[in-house]
């Protein structure tokens, strides 16, 4: 599916009239924000499910969104700076509130897995990560909305920078988003089998090592235990 | 913002940023890769150790003489 995208956005989408070629950056850096922002409110939703429900999977699926949204955050930030230096001269703006906002969402992310490593106690440690992801995945969205509401002309909202046939780069943009969307599901699939497969090993381990060994086995870690 | 870049000049920025997106993708997917080889040495360590105790356990124990008085 992105690939299929891909191959609209160089064969199919037009040249923007503005920007020329470097535009292109636009179907791959807009799909992956917007992925990454779901993807933190998503992991939001998950950790408020954990403390509604108790239950370690929701917190698993919580840590696992987190992460994949962060590597993509990371992308975001790598291609918006290589389109800025593209179209502005310049690779970071600090003056520019969507790109602030996206750095200081990421950087607050960023201290996730430091706060779930800090804390020993596992019981803990899921719930003090999932209070953490609820607050920033509320953050996220107010923060969206205020970068809207103080929009400049430098840096114009998703969709606006486009002057020439619409259509035909909306559906190009929503195929880049389906496939980003369908990356991002299999990537954090992907994940959880192997967090999965790992635990299970654990505890088999475990069983065949006697209890007395668990400490020496399982270790500190900031990944939620199952 | 600046005037629209030639093609030969806005082309390896383009380049650039999608190989950056590819690049991620390669170095999670070999990270991943080998978090899946290290789940696969711990399966054959466990099925090693479950086979050595099955032998062990079938092995009947070595009979010890008895006195008789």
């Amino acid at each position: 599916m992105l690939t299929a995208a891909f191959a609209l956005v160089f064969f199919y989408a037009p040249l923007d009239a503005d920007q020329g070629f470097v535009q292109k950056i636009f179907y791959l850096h807009v799909p992956m924000a917007i992925v990454a922002l779901v993807g933190f409110v998503a992991g939001g939703i998950f950790a408020a499910l954990h403390l509604h429900s108790g239950e370690s999977k929701w917190d698993m699926r919580s840590y696992v969104t987190i992460h994949i949204s962060v590597i993509l955050a990371v992308g975001v930030l790598i291609t918006g700076s290589i389109w800025a230096r593209a179209s502005w001269g310049h690779w970071w703006v600090w003056d520019e509130p969507m790109l602030v906002s996206f750095l200081i969402v990421f950087l607050l992310y960023a201290t996730y897995w430091p706060l779930r490593f800090s804390i020993e106690d596992k019981e803990k440690q899921s719930r003090y990560a999932s209070v953490f992801a609820v607050v920033a995945g509320a953050f996220v969205p107010l923060n969206f909305a205020a970068v809207r509401m103080a929009e400049t002309f430098t840096h114009p909202p998703t969709g606006s920078t486009v002057t020439t046939a619409p259509e035909k780069v909306t559906l190009t943009l929503l195929m880049a988003l389906l496939g980003m969307s369908l990356l991002f599901v299999t990537l954090c699939k992907y994940e959880m089998a192997s967090k999965h497969a790992t635990f299970r090993l654990r505890a088999l381990r475990r069983r065949l090592a006697g209890d007395d060994d668990e400490l020496s086995l399982t270790g500190r870690s900031a990944a939620p235990q199952l | 913002m600046l005037p629209a870049l030639p093609l030969d000049e806005a082309g390896k920025y383009v380049a650039a940023a999608y190989l950056v997106f590819v690049a991620l993708l390669l170095i999670y997917v070999a990270i991943m890769a080998s978090k899946l080889s290290k789940i696969e040495r711990e399966v054959v360590e466990l099925a090693e150790l479950v086979e050595s105790r099955d032998d062990a356990a079938a092995t009947p124990p070595a009979r010890t003489k008895q006195t008789v008085a």
